[in-house]
């Protein structure tokens, strides 16, 4: 502990040099500089805002805002409000079903209603359709009067409690339903929640994720550390050549370098012409489109953000550590556990942290390289947003990501400083 | 001939050189994908391949058609000039906002620097793939998916961390004493900012900038939820072709690419080297 100085000690207000007067100016003007600062970064802040946390924020409220349902048969969700959840609802549901089904059927939208349908109960989906297309046909009038039964006449889903049950679930406009979806979860009759019986997918695919991230990073490390030491220890001269090696990939096109991997990996490709060429292999090697693919190419493309940190703590390292234990009689392993590699750990979290970071939310080489099993969390993100219009599980399942995302991060802010993300 | 010092006994020699042939064997696997890529894309078949003419340096296996087939389709033509205006663009906005907020951010009196900086920086942490199913979702209310405006404002703000932490680290060791210095003789702060401190960062302004170019020259995940067939950039136009038919146009195109990441490799390097002359290093 150093001494304290009396200068360090004194708040300024309290500052017996200062009169009161003259240190209300100091306090004024130190509140005019932070305004001046803040003001610069302001435009920034709004701009970020807009762009970007506010999309961000948009896709959060989605995962447990679903308007889909509602938009589409607000009169029939109104009246099955009284119902108990037992027995077939009273007919002025059905009936206002009835008038809302034939509506959406000239509209051209009772299909995204079966699908929204589908999504809580499989099978609901043609029920809705052909209804919709039976009920398209009799007038207003006939339809106001006898809508009940002409629903129940058109498909005997219709009677069935387990249906309305489902039209009311989905029928809300907020609900964790989603959520309860990425999680593999469902909430069963009495409104529990369960594990789902149905197919359990998304678990898995994040505990898959997590493990593709997990063996990348490991991957980085064992290449990156003997590497980034090698760089650390070269001649200044080799050493700034060498590390052109490492930032020319780095700033290469990430599209490049998995264009490069499918250009080696494929059957005929490069890899496997050469492991035939030399006879190795008889047949070519199924290489691309697995998991494998998508863990090589992406410890290909991390594996610079693993050197750089680790480069730039190794640098920092004063060689005579080593030289001192190994001069005293240490052999090379020992002295390198108990010496080296101790002080190369906040390197080695960094860039771990990164990588990992980095690789859970990869979305275009698992697209690119990965087939069907070398696929990750992103590319079912991707696949709701894009294929099954499924929006809000999307959402849901982005959400969890995120989450998971801002934990590493804050960690990665506790170990390393934020501030401190340096770039080559 | 390396000279050891006089301690080292044989498994001393035997690390050193274990470690220097592991570190090659790494370097190896970093370079070769790329320096495939090359000799790949002047392939006279249509293959993804070396063929056997390739092997033996018959002349006629090596062609030029996969470049003169990049200038022949307007596809490519059009997605080459999308991403240069989308790339420019998304430079400038976020090259002027980021530079203002990280002059801000380095002041020693800014309030709340910590977390600002961490919100700021936030972009470059978060899974392309969230921003771009959020931005889908928020932009669609403004008509902006499917506009050049869209995809400027996206990659913007993408760029931002990068310009953020470049121009940052070159105002570390800035003499805020020169602003004071500037304002006293009567200067406005907007020709101080001008005069004294942009002249001092510019090196770390332009790498910042360098990166936001980059970083949306690169991007396509953003660029396929957002932008329509109007909007379609090379990496875009790249991640179709992968996708959809092989040739080896993409194989050229990629050769390309590689050379504009060694100019700007070396424009980086002149930078630095710039910069540290600047502060006096």
């Amino acid at each position: 502990m150093t001494a304290t100085t009396f200068d360090d000690a004194r708040p300024v207000s309290a500052s017996p040099g200062l009169t009161r007067e003259e240190a209300g100016f100091a306090r004024r003007e130190l509140n005019r500089r932070r305004l001046r600062a803040f003001a610069l970064v302001i435009p920034l802040l709004v701009f970020i805002s807009f762009a970007f946390f506010a999309p961000i924020a948009t896709m959060l409220h989605r995962s447990v805002y679903n308007p889909t349902v509602v938009q589409l048969i607000p009169d029939t969700l109104a009246k099955l409000q009284s119902w108990d959840g037992e027995g077939r609802p009273d007919d002025s549901v059905l009936t206002a079903m009835a008038v809302d089904l034939k509506r959406l059927a000239n509209n051209r939208t009772s299909g995204k209603l079966g699908e929204a349908l589908n999504r809580g109960l499989p099978g609901t989906s043609s029920a809705v359709k052909a209804t919709a297309r039976k009920l398209r046909q009799v007038d207003d009038a006939t339809l106001a009067a006898d809508g009940a039964a002409l629903l129940l006449g058109a498909n005997d889903k219709w009677a069935s409690v387990e249906l309305w049950r489902n039209v009311r679930k989905t029928g809300r406009t907020y609900s964790d339903r989603y959520f309860l979806t990425a999680l593999d979860l469902e909430r069963n009759a009495e409104g529990d929640v369960q594990t789902r019986e149905a197919a359990q997918i998304y678990v898995q695919l994040y505990t898959k994720t997590m493990r593709i991230a997990l063996i990348i990073t490991i991957l980085t490390m064992l290449l990156g550390y003997p590497l980034a030491f090698v760089l650390a220890n070269a001649p200044a001269r080799t050493a700034s050549l060498l590390m052109v090696m490492v930032l020319l990939p780095f700033w290469t096109s990430l599209l490049v370098r998995t264009t490069a991997w499918i250009a080696l990996l494929q059957t005929n490709g490069v890899i496997n012409s050469v492991l035939m060429g030399v006879g190795v292999i008889g047949e070519p090697l199924e290489m691309l489109f697995t998991e494998f693919a998508t863990i090589v190419a992406m410890t290909h493309i991390l594996l610079p953000f693993m050197v750089l940190p680790l480069y730039s703590v190794m640098k920092g390292i004063d060689r005579s550590y080593m030289r001192a234990a190994l001069s005293l009689g240490s052999s090379p392993i020992p002295a390198f556990i108990r010496i080296y590699f101790p002080m190369t750990v906040p390197g080695l979290s960094a860039g771990a942290l990164l990588v990992f970071i980095i690789s859970v939310g990869y979305y275009i080489t698992p697209a690119l390289v990965g087939g069907t099993d070398g696929q990750m969390i992103s590319n079912i993100i991707a696949f709701h947003m894009q294929q099954s219009n499924n929006w809000e599980l999307a959402a849901a399942l982005g959400a969890l990501l995120l989450v998971l995302i801002i934990a590493l991060y804050w960690i990665y802010d506790l170990l390393v400083g934020a501030d401190n993300i340096k770039l080559a | 001939m390396q000279r050891f010092p006089d301690y080292f006994n044989f498994s001393h020699k035997a690390g050193v050189y274990a470690l220097r042939l592991t570190a090659g064997a790494v370097l190896f696997f970093l370079m070769m994908p790329i320096l495939v890529i090359i000799p790949l894309s002047f392939n006279s078949e249509p293959f993804f391949t070396f063929t056997e003419g390739m092997l033996s340096f018959e002349a006629s296996a090596y062609s030029l058609r996969w470049y003169r087939a990049i200038l022949e389709n307007p596809n490519w033509m059009l997605a080459i000039r999308n991403s240069f205006i989308i790339g420019f663009f998304a430079t400038i906005v976020a090259t002027s906002l980021g530079t203002l907020a990280a002059v801000g951010l380095a002041s020693p009196e800014m309030p709340f620097k910590r977390v600002i900086t961490a919100l700021l920086l936030s972009p470059m942490i978060v899974p392309l793939i969230i921003i771009a199913a959020g931005m889908f979702f928020f932009y669609t209310r403004f008509n902006l998916v499917g506009t050049f405006t869209g995809l400027i404002i996206a990659h913007a703000a993408l760029g931002v961390p990068f310009v953020i932490v470049t121009v940052t680290a070159t105002l570390t060791g800035f003499d805020h004493s020169l602003f004071k210095a500037g304002l006293s003789l009567g200067a406005n702060p907007l020709r101080v900012f001008r005069d004294v401190v942009l002249p001092l960062i510019r090196p770390g302004v332009i790498s910042g900038g360098l990166f936001a170019f980059v970083t949306s020259f690169d991007e396509v995940v953003l660029v396929l939820f957002l932008a329509g067939p109007d909007q379609r950039t090379i990496p875009r136009q790249m991640f179709s072709g992968l996708r959809e038919q092989i040739n080896p146009t993409i194989l050229a195109v990629a050769t390309l690419l590689v050379f504009v990441s060694v100019l700007l490799l070396l424009s980086l390097e002149l930078l630095r080297r710039r910069s540290e002359r600047l502060r006096g290093v």
